[in-house]
């Protein structure tokens, strides 16, 4: 087992050095040093000597991945490549092209991202599990048709719709929560609330129709048959059988993204005004700042191995017979 | 002189191509039965059909707009000389709404202008009145009273219009399937409507009904009103709203399309020679599929805009330049979504390579490449054809939130997520302007139901077990 | 039922989340939906907003509105604008008078005030400053019993536990003196910060070009990470006098000195400061002057976390500045001069939240949470209707609530540039590109474009020279553009487009199309492209150039690549528009200056406009004093400017403010960002307000609940049904 993860973890990291060298050629093709110093220094009287003097001092006026003039390692290692990527394998990830500290922002921003979508997600999870259990429960009458009509309706709107209409009827003429805006500690709950709310409306759509197939399919099993027929009523037989064995693929196929919660919800996050990792992202983007958006995708990377890695864990947890090969 | 050359935008070329492999394959598959089975069960689903009756009107409107041309300019001085506007069929046919530009926002249907403006009167004072629209309801004399008469008859002739076509295009259908039957025409028509067709005709009837009975009333009355108002510098938004679905339909399945080839080679590849070559895929799509999708994207589309400006001169017009930025937006969505499909496609290579005939080719010596080709790639084309049609509506969804974010199609390029960002702010509006986004989504909630819709009856048809996408 | 089915759990969630929704916000009696803690309901506080997080907070560094905002009121440079008089009048702030310039012959002789230009070679400023003025309480004074400096020489073990300036316990303060102007002089200089203004000063402050170049010898050769120290330094046109005064030596004649010196670059920061926070493990912390400033404004930035929220707080030592007892005819009407005398400033705490989007910053002012507004062209008609004369009041429903309107005219201009370099529309086509780009400017209909795209909130250009600036005319008969209007009825009428088509026919491109190859027309425009409103911004100026039958191609691009161009000089018509820096023509006239040419010397000229008159004109207006003679000379250059139409005169926009009616003393300045001192509260009513705008709505969530609860009553019933059939299926 723990050589099997620990494969697994260097396998994670050779992952991680490809998306680096990938999204390091992309971005450095994307923006030259000279147009990073630019967009950072202004729009007011800004002269060639400040451009210079600016990219000197960031260490983007180095060779990109080789250094001819230094000698031994350094050849290597003194380039804008080590000092701009490499290090982010130690979690230094250096400062913005703002001159703000990455980490530290990361590390304050982190937060407010988990409290909208960590919610979220057990809701989302327990709402979409109980609607999808009650298809399954329905199935093949009036009620489960519609809801999956329901569903397929739902998965069919655009998520911005969702926080348009929610944001004008929720905030605008209900005056039931504040429009926009975070706080922390206790007050956040008014805050959060519509947005977690609209993260589960959104989701229902997909979510509650997949599962509602992994119901199906379960229930469809010799077992389940086997079960009615030893006179089982139709509650115990889904909640004491089905559930239970169907938890195994839901459980398994979510484990991945739970890493990915910190990341935030870019869309939601910017409409309301939750200070996350999210908006954060965004902000980098329409402002250019590579080295953010640079860390960013290797944070994503990261994390989303970690799920992989998680994935894998989870499947020997809940089915012993899976072996590691 | 010709009165206008044809213009083929790179996407337009795209999407024709599509369409020929498209009536291809569809005529291919007539002839081989084992083929041929699952699109029948597909077209057994009443909603499998209804949406794809639906899609098709979409579809062809989406066709209309891929045919492009420019015009030519009046003669002067004996040579012949060409508009630099690139304008497609669909811009031809609905040039009355697209030259009657009012000057801002009016409400569907309106007469007047949804803000006051300042004009003179005859004695010289000034006042804040609702002016007249320069086009909209202009025939009118007096507004006030004619209005409601004008509109309600010119829907209702619409109205009778589409029930004609309707009845037409159905006994049509019920004609061609009589022929087919050998059985007479009223025979079939009773059949559909009782349901004892093979085909649910029924269900195909009552969606072109509704779609008859929408369109009729619309184009009656579009010649004459804004039916669906008009946005802030006063352009109809019915237009833009027609207009989105090429864009919403191109990204949809070129998206898809342009990654096929790798997904497809590089899935069959990995499972089949397994090893290092396995090895070295498996790395590829991981690596990729680990970097956020939108972080990807962005930076890619940062990457295209600066590939234009530094190359302008071979974009020379707002149309090509918005046309390689879709497209280019078509490729980066399509490699942040093919390695799902690659990874199922590898999936059902490693499967398909122990299967005994495989095995016998083996023995027979015949080479890998014409193993893969001719029976491996076969066996896997419904995995393919599934992933396509699920794939559609999520990326027709990607699209809009891209287009927020600033890194979507080009801003001059009309689509959901251009409408929708150049929308939201209204709503702020009192009294509110709700048209346009109320436009934005009802035409996407359409589009993209009915592609899901589709899209289960297809997946249903083909294997039903299969869960293709994490994209939700 | 015994059992909770899982059906039930939709209507249980949401009435959880009502129940906690009720607990939280509805005690204390403020509306549900008030963002801000129930406790500070009835306190002294503003409430304002930010959209964009500042880059930089340093006055040396910051060079924009957005960051004025906060340090203007933060830093005391010398000099300040008059709140109230206009047109713009410099006062003393941190200085005890405006300084007169003493001038100088190249040996240093004083020369009289009367002296020509050609033989100043210096001018001197003395300024003396306010004594006892003391700056804000701050770690880098604090002082232990002994007083010695506590946390100017921090190892790594006590920076640990502390995230924030707040963090460290103990502060303290100090006077100001006239070192700490001097100071900042030198960090003008300062390598490792980039001032905007370094070039731009290099050339007028005596030896301030020379620091700047030793100073970046200096930091090359120390190690990495270590500070540079400027105290051993010095500029050597500025000196230090005595404890309350310093002198600074300008090259030449130059008047625009006295403007920069009410702007943050000239504001005192201590060496404390700098010493402070250059020690290591700092800037790790984002613990920077350029995040957390110390100055001896009126307040001080106590709270910043640009994620969410900058609160500003009153500076405790901050003493002495009352509210002026005079202003403009109709101030003491509008009841602005009834806290004349009144000790600065009024308000406790001002509280910044970012706020990105329009609609929720709009709705959340129309509920009472945000004290003022701008009028973005999307809720203009909410707010504002025009009267039977033209006149502007706000509507009903805007009175209702208490509502009131304040109208400027900003201090910018905005216009669509052509690039002088280009081929086709540019100086080498001579009088055909003229032709052309008047035609142009006839066709692009600025009066539509202000009333679809501004409603009406901008007043037409017809030169580059804003209202409220010296130099400007009215559009009447005399001042008009006559290349682009005439004047009828009384009144400038933009000329037919007839008119343009003759120009454009004149200019070779009958119909848009060349005369010799009956190619058509093609024009690029570069632009950014951003904001909802963009697209339809553009769709309008495509048909604007479509009216005369020319195309315009749109190159949407980003700032970067837009920047890029107009420094290349390869864009052939771009967007772009200034505001002032100062309120003097000079500062408008430059950005037509040959010698300010974007493509050859990175200037501000980015039309790459070269005219030999207008340059040689500039050069004698740049400092002269007001008067007739200034006017005269302004005109002709003016007259230039139309006859060769570099740029297409668009607007000058006209600023809208709205405000509530429990604010006090708001009277929009275009060049101070420091107002906040002058403005007052009244909280009560306020929060009365508040609680009769925001009473929440209950019914549409019960309505819910029900909803839901009869929803489960036929599955319920099914439910039960079927329950019993597979049970007896089961026996069977």
């Amino acid at each position: 087992m723990t050589a099997y993860i620990t494969r697994r973890l260097i396998y994670g990291l050779f992952v991680l050095v490809g998306v680096n060298v990938f999204t390091f050629a992309l971005f450095f093709f994307v923006n030259s040093p000279d147009d990073m110093a630019r967009a950072q220094l202004g729009a007011k009287r800004v002269t060639p000597e400040a451009v210079a003097k600016w990219k000197h001092e960031r260490g983007y006026d180095k060779p990109l991945f080789l250094n001819e003039k230094s000698t031994g390692v350094a050849k290597l290692t003194d380039t804008v490549f080590f000092e701009k990527s490499a290090k982010l394998f130690v979690f230094e990830f250096g400062a913005s092209d703002q001159g703000r500290n990455i980490g530290y922002d990361i590390s304050t921003r982190m937060w407010p991202s988990l409290a909208v979508q960590l919610p979220a997600f057990i809701i989302g999870l327990l709402v979409y599990i109980s609607f999808a259990l009650l298809m399954a429960f329905f199935r093949a009458t009036y009620l489960d048709f519609w809801g999956v009509v329901l569903c397929v309706l739902m998965m069919s709107i655009s998520g911005l719709f969702y926080i348009i209409g929610g944001q004008f009827v929720f905030g605008k003429l209900w005056n039931l929560v504040p429009i926009s805006g975070y706080d922390t500690g206790f007050d956040a709950i008014k805050f959060l609330a519509l947005p977690v709310l609209i993260g589960v409306i959104s989701g229902i759509g997909s979510s509650a129709r997949w599962y509602r197939t992994i119901f199906l399919e379960e229930i469809s099993k010799d077992y389940v048959r086997t079960a009615r027929a030893k006179g089982l009523s139709e509650t115990r037989v889904l909640f004491r059988h089905v559930l239970q064995n169907a938890m195994i693929p839901i459980l398994t196929g979510v484990v991945v993204v739970i890493p990915l919660l910190f990341m935030g919800a870019l869309i939601t996050e910017s409409f309301f005004g939750i200070p996350g990792l999210g908006s954060y992202t965004i902000d980098a983007i329409s402002q250019q700042d590579f080295a953010i958006v640079r860390v960013m995708v290797f944070l994503g990377s990261v994390l989303y191995i970690i799920g992989l890695i998680l994935t894998d864990i989870s499947y020997t947890l809940v089915d012993p017979r899976v072996r590691f090969s | 002189m010709m009165p206008f050359i044809v213009e083929w935008l790179w996407s337009d070329a795209l999407v024709w191509l599509l369409v020929v492999a498209a009536i291809g394959f569809a005529l291919y598959t007539r002839r081989h039965p084992h083929l041929r089975a699952p699109w029948a069960r597909v077209a057994r689903s009443a909603s499998g059909m209804a949406a794809a009756t639906v899609l098709a009107a979409f579809v062809l409107v989406g066709l209309m707009d891929s045919l492009h041309y420019r015009a030519a300019l009046p003669q002067q001085g004996g040579k012949t000389a060409y508009a630099t506007e690139v304008r497609s069929l669909l811009d031809r046919v609905l040039e009355p709404l697209r030259l009657t530009r009012e000057k801002t926002y009016s409400a569907p249907l309106a007469t007047h202008l949804y803000a006051k403006e300042t004009v003179q009167l005859q004695d010289g004072t000034e006042a804040r009145v609702f002016p007249r629209l320069r086009h909209g309801g202009a025939h009118l004399k007096d507004p006030q009273a004619d209005w409601c008469l004008d509109v309600a008859m010119k829907a209702f002739r619409g109205l009778t219009f589409g029930l004609l076509l309707w009845f037409v295009v159905a006994i049509g259908i019920c004609a061609a399937v009589a022929r087919g039957r050998d059985a007479g025409i009223e025979m079939v028509w009773r059949d559909a409507w009782a349901g004892r067709t093979e085909v649910p005709w029924r269900a195909v009837f009552c969606a072109l009904g509704l779609l008859c009975i929408l369109i009729g009333p619309v184009a009656a009355l579009a010649p004459y009103y804004h039916v669906l108002g008009t946005d802030k510098v006063g352009q109809d938004v019915l237009y833009q709203a027609l207009k989105s679905i090429r864009t919403g339909l191109v990204i949809g399945t070129l998206a898809t399309l342009v990654m096929l080839p790798f997904a497809l080679v590089l899935g069959l590849m990995a499972g089949y020679f397994k090893g290092w070559v396995d090895d070295l895929i498996q790395y590829l799509y991981t690596t990729l599929s680990s970097i956020p999708g939108v972080l990807l994207i962005a930076a890619a589309v940062l990457m295209m805009q600066v590939y234009i400006e530094n190359h302008a001169e071979l974009f020379p017009t707002t149309e090509i330049r918005a046309d390689v930025r879709l497209l280019a937006l078509c490729v980066i969505l399509g490699v942040t979504s093919w390695t799902g499909l690659c990874r199922l496609l590898r999936g059902e290579a490693l499967k398909l390579r122990e299967m005994e005939y495989i095995q016998a080719a083996h023995a027979f010596g015949v080479s890998h490449w014409r193993v893969m080709m001719r029976h491996i790639t076969p066996n896997v084309m419904h995995i393919v054809m599934i992933a396509l049609v699920m794939d559609f509506s999520g990326l027709v969804l990607a699209e809009a939130v891209l287009s927020y974010v600033g890194v979507g199609v080009d801003p001059s390029m009309i689509s959901f997520g251009t409408m929708i960002n150049s929308a939201r702010l209204e709503m702020a509006r009192e009294p509110m302007v709700w048209w346009s986004l109320a436009a934005a989504f009802v035409f996407m909630l359409t589009l993209v139901l009915a592609a899901n819709l589709f899209a289960d009856a297809v997946r249903d048809a083909f294997d039903p077990r299969l869960i293709v996408g994490g994209r939700s | 039922m015994t059992r909770i089915r899982p059906g039930s759990f939709l209507p249980i969630l949401a009435l959880t989340l009502v129940l906690i929704l009720a607990l939280t916000a509805g005690c204390g009696g403020s509306a549900w939906n008030n963002p801000y803690p129930a406790a500070d309901a009835g306190a002294n506080i503003l409430y304002s907003s930010f959209s964009e997080r500042p880059k930089h907070l340093d006055p040396v560094q910051s060079y924009a509105e957005n960051e004025f905002a906060f340090i203007a009121n933060i830093y005391q440079p010398p000099l300040q604008y008059h709140y109230l008089k206009r047109p713009y009048e410099l006062i003393p702030f941190g200085a005890t008078e405006v300084p007169k310039p003493v001038y100088l012959d190249a040996a240093g002789k004083p020369l009289p005030d009367s002296a020509p230009a050609e033989r100043v070679a210096y001018s001197e400023y003395v300024i003396r400053i306010k004594p006892g003025v003391k700056y804000q309480p701050h770690p880098a004074f604090a002082v232990d019993e002994s007083g010695r400096p506590r946390y100017l020489a921090l190892t790594a073990a006590d920076l640990r536990g502390i995230d924030t300036l707040g963090d460290f316990r103990y502060t303290g303060t100090r006077e100001l003196e006239a070192a700490d102007y001097v100071h900042q002089i030198k960090r003008l200089a300062h390598p490792r910060l980039h001032s905007p203004i370094l070039q731009l000063m290099g050339e007028y402050v005596v030896g301030l070009k020379e620091l700047a170049d030793e100073l970046i010898k200096v930091a090359a050769k120390l190690p990495e990470g270590a500070a540079v120290d400027l105290a051993p330094y010095a500029v050597s046109g500025v000196r230090i006098i005595d404890r309350h005064s310093y002198a600074v030596r300008v090259r030449g004649k130059y008047p625009q000195f006295a403007y920069w010196l009410a702007m943050p670059f000239f504001a005192p920061v201590p060496p404390e400061a700098d010493r402070f926070y250059d020690q290591p493990g700092m800037a790790k912390k984002n613990i920077t002057l350029d995040w957390y400033p110390v100055g001896t404004g009126p307040y001080m930035l106590t709270v910043n976390n640009p994620n969410r929220q900058m609160v500003l707080e009153r500076n405790p030592n901050y003493r002495g500045e009352t509210y002026p007892a005079e202003g403009e005819p109709g101030d003491a009407a509008a009841g602005l001069l009834a806290d004349a005398g009144k000790p600065l400033p009024f308000i406790d705490k001002v509280v910044f939240s970012l706020e990105k989007e329009q609609i929720p910053y709009w709705n959340k002012f129309l509920q009472g949470y945000y004290d003022a507004s701008g009028i973005g062209s999307d809720t203009f008609d909410q707010a504002v209707q025009f009267g039977g004369q033209g006149d502007i009041t706000l509507t009903e429903d805007m009175v209702k609530r208490g509502i009131r309107l304040q109208t400027s005219l900003a201090t910018s201009v905005f216009y669509l540039g052509f690039n002088m370099l280009d081929p086709l529309v540019g100086a080498a086509a001579g009088e055909r590109a003229r032709k052309l780009r008047l035609a142009v400017s006839i066709a692009v209909d600025q009066e539509e474009f202000i009333s679809i795209f501004r409603n009406g909130r901008g007043v037409p250009s017809h030169g580059p020279i804003p209202p409220g600036i010296f130099g400007y005319r009215d559009a009447d008969a005399a001042g008009i553009n006559p290349e682009v209007y005439e004047w009828r009825n009384g009144q400038p009428q933009r000329k037919s487009i007839e008119q343009a088509k003759k120009l454009l026919a004149e200019a070779g491109y009958p119909n848009g199309r060349d005369a010799k190859t009956g190619q058509p027309l093609l024009l690029h425009l570069d632009t950014t492209s951003s904001g909802a409103d963009s697209k339809a911004r553009l769709d309008w100026y495509i048909n604007q150039f479509a009216k005369l039958g020319v195309q315009l191609v749109i190159r949407a691009t980003d700032f970067n690549r837009l920047q890029d161009k107009l420094r290349r000089g390869t864009a052939q018509l771009y967007f772009l528009g200034w505001n002032a820096d100062y309120p003097d023509p000079e500062n408008f006239l430059f950005l037509l200056h040959g010698a300010q040419g974007r493509a050859q010397t990175q200037g501000e000229n980015a039309s790459n406009y070269k005219n030999a008159e207008f340059d040689q004109l500039f050069d004698r207006m740049k400092h002269m004093t007001n008067g007739p003679e200034r006017q005269a000379i302004i005109d002709r250059m003016v007259t230039l400017l139309r006859h060769d139409a570099p740029w297409v005169w668009s607007y000058f926009p006209k600023d809208y403010t709205l405000h509530h009616g429990w604010v006090f003393n708001r009277k929009p300045n275009q060049m101070a960002n420091n107002g906040l001192k002058y403005q007052r509260l009244d909280p009560a009513l306020r929060a009365q307000r508040r609680r009769e705008w925001n009473p929440p709505l209950l019914w549409p969530l019960a309505l819910i609940v029900v909803a839901l609860v009869l929803s489960a009553v036929p599955a319920v019933a099914a439910f039960r049904r079927r329950e019993r059939r597979t049970a007896t299926a089961g026996q069977r």
